[in-house]
């Protein structure tokens, strides 16, 4: 048996597979936005944030169907990857690239949409 | 017959070398004793909440994360100051305002707003001198990350007091979850009026500059400061902690 034939296309059907992985989240959404957004805009969304009292500006509050209906998809994964600054908004809303990857931050998006407006749908 | 003459210089030096080794294994031997002593004392009271030795990678999970029970303890000797750490075990007073672990643990939803639900809040237990001393000592020694930590080490520089808090506050955004004084800022996050007592300022600026380095699933976000900016961050940092120390004298 030729072991060289062999492992070279299991390497490259394994690989792909380990790609996959590594971009996979160990968690949902929702549990993302939990971790990292409902400090400050709330644990059910509305901006009443445990840390947003002392805040010049409010967070926004996700649940406004209405004000999150104006914004793209685009708009929320680019604020949430860089930053309040990359859309002109407050630089009290941090950039969180450094802690979600894309993927993440795609989930965090959809589940945005979900509180938003899936009720509207 | 013949005598080979040693010079009293070399016997010196080979005895003074075999005290030398014999005092090192003491010191060895008595570390140890204290590690393992230290080390039985940490299972039974502390690892409950907080772990010591350093995790998988392939563990630290969101969930992970919103089931602490207590800040991370597995590179404390990186992040605390030694004399700082064995004098709050014996006088522990609460650092984060939501709790010392995932902030949301305590956090309850209100008609008002969300709020800190003071009967989730719990208070660390005390130690007493000895065995602060010795889980201080031991704490101490906890350092698996020296990659993380820059050799140059932090010298205040003076700052000009409102603009460094507008630099907080406003530009860098840190009040959003950290406070300053007691009275402003988020809750989420550990005070920092306080920090420069408490951490060590290498780890102060490490964790800025890369919080995720430390703990893969930490709520710091990596805002992507230069040093420049760090360390008036830092500089802001000392000299409330000088403001705070004086207050209290």
């Amino acid at each position: 048996m030729n072991v060289r034939k062999t492992l070279i296309p299991l390497f490259f059907l394994i690989m792909p597979l380990s790609a996959i992985a590594a971009d996979q989240s160990d968690a949902t959404g929702k549990q993302l936005y939990q971790l990292y957004c409902s400090q400050c805009h709330g644990m059910e969304g509305d901006g009443f944030g445990v840390n947003s009292y002392d805040m010049d500006i409010a967070p926004r509050d996700h649940t406004d169907t209405g004000e999150m209906a104006a914004r793209t998809d685009e708009d929320f994964f680019k604020v949430i990857k860089f930053g309040g600054k990359a859309i002109d908004k407050s630089v009290l809303m941090p950039d969180w690239g450094g802690n979600m990857s894309d993927e993440e931050i795609n989930l965090v998006v959809i589940y945005l949409r979900e509180i938003c407006c899936a009720e509207s749908e | 017959m013949s005598i080979v003459k040693i010079p009293i210089a070399n016997v010196l030096a080979c005895a003074m070398m075999a005290l030398f080794v014999i005092a090192l294994s003491e010191a060895a031997l008595a570390a140890a004793e204290v590690g393992g002593d230290a080390r039985q004392l940490l299972s039974k009271s502390c690892t409950g909440c907080h772990s010591i030795d350093v995790p998988k990678a392939a563990s630290q999970t969101v969930q992970e994360k919103m089931q602490r029970k207590g800040p991370p303890l597995h590179y404390a000797g990186h992040k605390y100051q030694s004399a700082w750490l064995t004098q709050w075990l014996q006088n522990p007073q609460r650092i984060t305002p939501s709790g010392g672990a995932y902030w949301a643990n305590t956090v309850i939803v209100t008609d008002e707003g969300d709020e800190i639900d003071e009967d989730k809040l719990q208070n660390h237990i005390v130690v007493n001198k000895a065995d602060a001393e010795l889980l201080g000592q031991f704490l101490s020694s906890l350092k698996p990350y020296p990659a993380l930590i820059a050799p140059n080490e932090f010298s205040p520089k003076k700052v000009n007091s409102l603009f460094a808090k507008k630099d907080f506050r406003k530009f860098k955004g840190c009040s959003a979850c950290h406070r300053d004084t007691p009275d402003f800022g988020g809750v989420s996050g550990p005070e920092l009026y306080t920090a420069m007592n408490r951490l060590k300022p290498s780890f102060v600026a490490s964790y800025i500059k890369n919080p995720t380095a430390w703990d893969p699933r930490s709520i710091m976000p990596n805002k992507g400061l230069n040093d420049v900016s760090i360390q008036k961050l830092m500089n802001y940092l000392h000299q409330i902690k000088r403001k705070k120390n004086k207050e209290s004298e």
